[in-house]
């Protein structure tokens, strides 16, 4: 899509980013592991997304806020391939893709750790995080294979709270079941893992557990893209912020750009006028 | 969430002491793997009721006769346990059982006069194809297995009495081949009964042995050895007294002795359904889809495909089952109860441990569970019960086995 004057905030608040300062050209989908440019969605009548630009870099995390019905459940969905958008073009470094199903979308290196986490309970940890993709061994299941690999992910990631790797998923505590979901895409080799709402349901120290969690994912390498409500997570463990608003990203950029005041302003009304906020806003 | 009994489980800790094993088997118990210990009590004491009752009930001649009663309830239970374990229920099994027992009697009788293995590949694939046929409606139309088997529940009750009575307006069609009517009254030799529980025994032990060794050499979490020590001993002591008791000679009038063929059928067929389950992506991919069809959906799992296979090869197990039903009551009739078999079939799998909502479920329940039903049916024979007393006792027992995993699965949510 073509560049607006709308848009030219966005793009010095990006080349503002030291990481991607010189580029020169602005934010060109070559720089980042993930971009969007002018998704849109519709459903009928309804119009769930309205030409969405958003930048995923690597290795960093996103937070993707907005109030409820803003749509974002919408984008990550396109992004997962659940539903392909009506219009609008995916790049993924700098390549056109077009991820049509859940599994164009693995195969990518994209896993999506719904809010349901989508385990099965009546499996153990080790067969949830191999599902889709045991080990075989002359055909059969290699499951010793596969339980060295799930302590040593986990031993990676650092949970340590997990009894046993043969625990059944259904006697896990809600912390400890988001650590297997994305201790599974970690295994997975993903390099963009999307976080739906992780710490919703979780007590105060299950937050810091996997608050610290998608630390580590970042600090080895994978890009994080975490939908969340709660402003003290998500400027506890983001790097950039991209606010959506009726459907479409109204404001992103580097985390020290916003403040918790104008985070929930722009979440709320879609503009801030917060004197102290550099925020762009298109 | 911590509970105490889980301490020791951690992954660093290698082989667990004696104690731990117990502490651990507790835990599972509470986990609602309760495994198969209280069902095999409740066994255990309704064989010793009938005996006691009875003494006729534990001579060779009644135990075998057992044996060959329990392999039908067993097949039925099995067949089922491939759809319970999505979830999904087939009310249309007994029928389908039928229908493969009437193409198989019908085609080997004195009018078709068909090569037998013909007609029982005929038979097997028939059934096959009725639960290709509920599959595909359950799966591509959305229809409820409940009401699309009980429409097969009906229609192939009504397809049975149309093949039985064009093939003879009597009512029945009588077993008139040899293979098909040995596969009940058909007996290995005693020297073949030996080796065949022999064989079933070193090949589980060896399997043991080596599961225990790799688990051990991969420096995983290991039970000790003595548990598989155990197991074997309790496998040949089981084998020793099955062989004993099966090579008796059950005959009044003649020698009668070795095993039924109808034993190594079954024993095949659960061997196979185990290792299907067990060991292959196939049966990991059922558990996963009677737990959670969106989360196996999104892991990339043809969700459609494996349900249409379990409802395959819940028709092939019952085309079995009607193999041996036939060859049992010595034909095929058009008023077989396929509707109280096929509530055998549910009761033996629930009995034995198999939840009715998806997941949860083995192939030995059907085992287990089959035979507490041929013990009932058995045993209440032999004490000249009416059927209103052992319709009674049978529903009893299956309140209580299922009230026995519910109570013991309350203590498994942790959150």
């Amino acid at each position: 899509m073509t560049p607006t004057p709308g848009l030219q905030g966005d793009n010095v608040a990006l080349t503002s980013d030291p990481r991607h300062s010189g580029s020169g050209v602005g934010a060109s989908p070559s720089d980042f592991l993930l971009s969007l440019r002018g998704i849109s969605k519709s459903f009928g009548a309804v119009q769930a997304m309205t030409n969405v630009d958003l930048d995923i870099p690597e290795g960093q995390v996103t937070a993707l806020i907005g109030d409820n019905g803003a749509g974002k459940s919408t984008l990550i969905k396109a992004i997962s391939g659940i539903w392909a958008p009506s219009s609008g073009t995916m790049y993924w470094r700098g390549n056109e893709v077009h991820i049509h199903t859940p599994r164009a979308a693995s195969e990518l290196g994209i896993a999506t750790v719904y809010q349901d986490l989508a385990l099965c309970d009546n499996l153990d940890i080790v067969q949830n995080m191999f599902l889709g993709m045991e080990d075989t061994k002359f055909g059969l299941l290699d499951e010793i294979t596969m339980e060295l690999a799930t302590v040593q992910t986990l031993k990676d990631l650092a949970v340590s709270t997990v009894k046993s790797v043969r625990q059944r998923v259904e006697s896990l505590s809600g912390g400890q079941r988001q650590a297997v979901a994305v201790a599974r895409a970690v295994m997975r080799e993903s390099k963009l893992v999307i976080l739906d709402e992780p710490t919703a349901a979780l007590g105060v120290s299950q937050t810091a557990q996997v608050l610290a969690l998608i630390k580590r994912l970042a600090s080895r390498g994978i890009s994080v893209l975490v939908i969340s409500h709660n402003l003290s997570d998500v400027f506890a463990v983001a790097d950039r912020i991209a606010v959506m608003y009726l459907g479409s990203i109204v404001s992103s950029g580097p985390i020290a750009n916003y403040d918790t005041t104008s985070a929930v302003e722009i979440i709320t009304t879609g503009a801030s006028h917060h004197a102290a906020s550099s925020a762009s806003i298109k | 969430m911590s509970a105490p009994y889980l301490d020791e489980l951690s992954h660093d800790e290698h082989a667990l002491a004696g104690k731990n094993e117990f502490r651990q088997m507790l835990a599972g118990f509470r986990q609602g793997d309760s495994g198969l210990i209280p069902v095999l009590l409740g066994l255990a004491a309704l064989v010793l009721y009938f005996y006691i009752r009875n003494h006729v009930f534990l001579t060779a001649g009644n135990i075998t006769n057992l044996f060959i009663q329990a392999t039908i309830f067993v097949l039925l239970g099995m067949a089922e346990i491939w759809v319970l374990l999505l979830g999904e229920i087939d009310l249309s099994i007994g029928f389908v059982a039928a229908i493969g027992a009437a193409v198989a009697t019908i085609l080997v009788d004195q009018n078709f006069h068909w090569p037998w293995f013909v007609a029982f590949l005929l038979a097997l694939i028939a059934t096959t194809g009725i639960g290709l046929l509920s599959g595909l409606l359950v799966v591509f139309l959305k229809l409820p297995s409940f009401i699309v088997t009980l429409a097969g529940y009906l229609g192939w009750q009504g397809v049975l009495i149309y093949m039985v009575d064009k093939e003879n307006s009597g009512g029945t069609v009588p077993v008139q081949e040899k293979v098909l009517y040995n596969l009940v009254y058909g007996n290995l030799s005693p020297l073949g009964t030996w080796l065949f529980i022999g064989l079933l025994i070193l090949l589980g032990s060896v399997f043991m042995l080596r599961s225990y060794r790799n688990r051990r050499s991969s420096g995983l979490v290991y039970r000790s050895i003595y548990f598989t020590i155990a197991k074997i001993v309790a496998m040949v002591v089981a084998g020793v007294w099955l062989a004993i008791v099966l090579n008796t000679d059950r005959s009044t009038f003649s020698v009668i002795h070795g095993m039924p063929f109808a034993i190594p059928i079954d024993v095949a067929i659960v061997l196979g359904g185990t290792f299907i389950l067990t060991k292959t992506k196939a049966g990991r991919y059922l558990y996963a889809i009677g737990g959670n069809r969106e989360a196996a959906r999104r892991a990339g799992i043809n969700v459609n495909f494996y349900r249409l296979m379990a409802f395959c090869l819940a028709g092939f197990t019952a085309g079995v089952a009607g193999l041996l039903y036939s060859s049992w009551l010595g034909g095929i009739s058009d008023a077989i109860p396929g509707g109280t078999y096929v509530l055998y079939a549910v009761a033996a799998a629930v009995i034995g441990g198999t939840s009715l909502v998806g997941g949860r479920g083995k192939m030995v329940h059907a085992v287990i569970g089959g035979l507490v039903i041929a013990v009932i049916y058995n045993g209440m024979a032999l004490l000249s019960v009416s059927v209103a007393v052992e319709y009674i006792v049978i529903a009893i027992v299956l309140i209580a086995a299922v009230t026995v995993d519910s109570v013991a699965r309350r203590g498994n949510t942790a959150r």
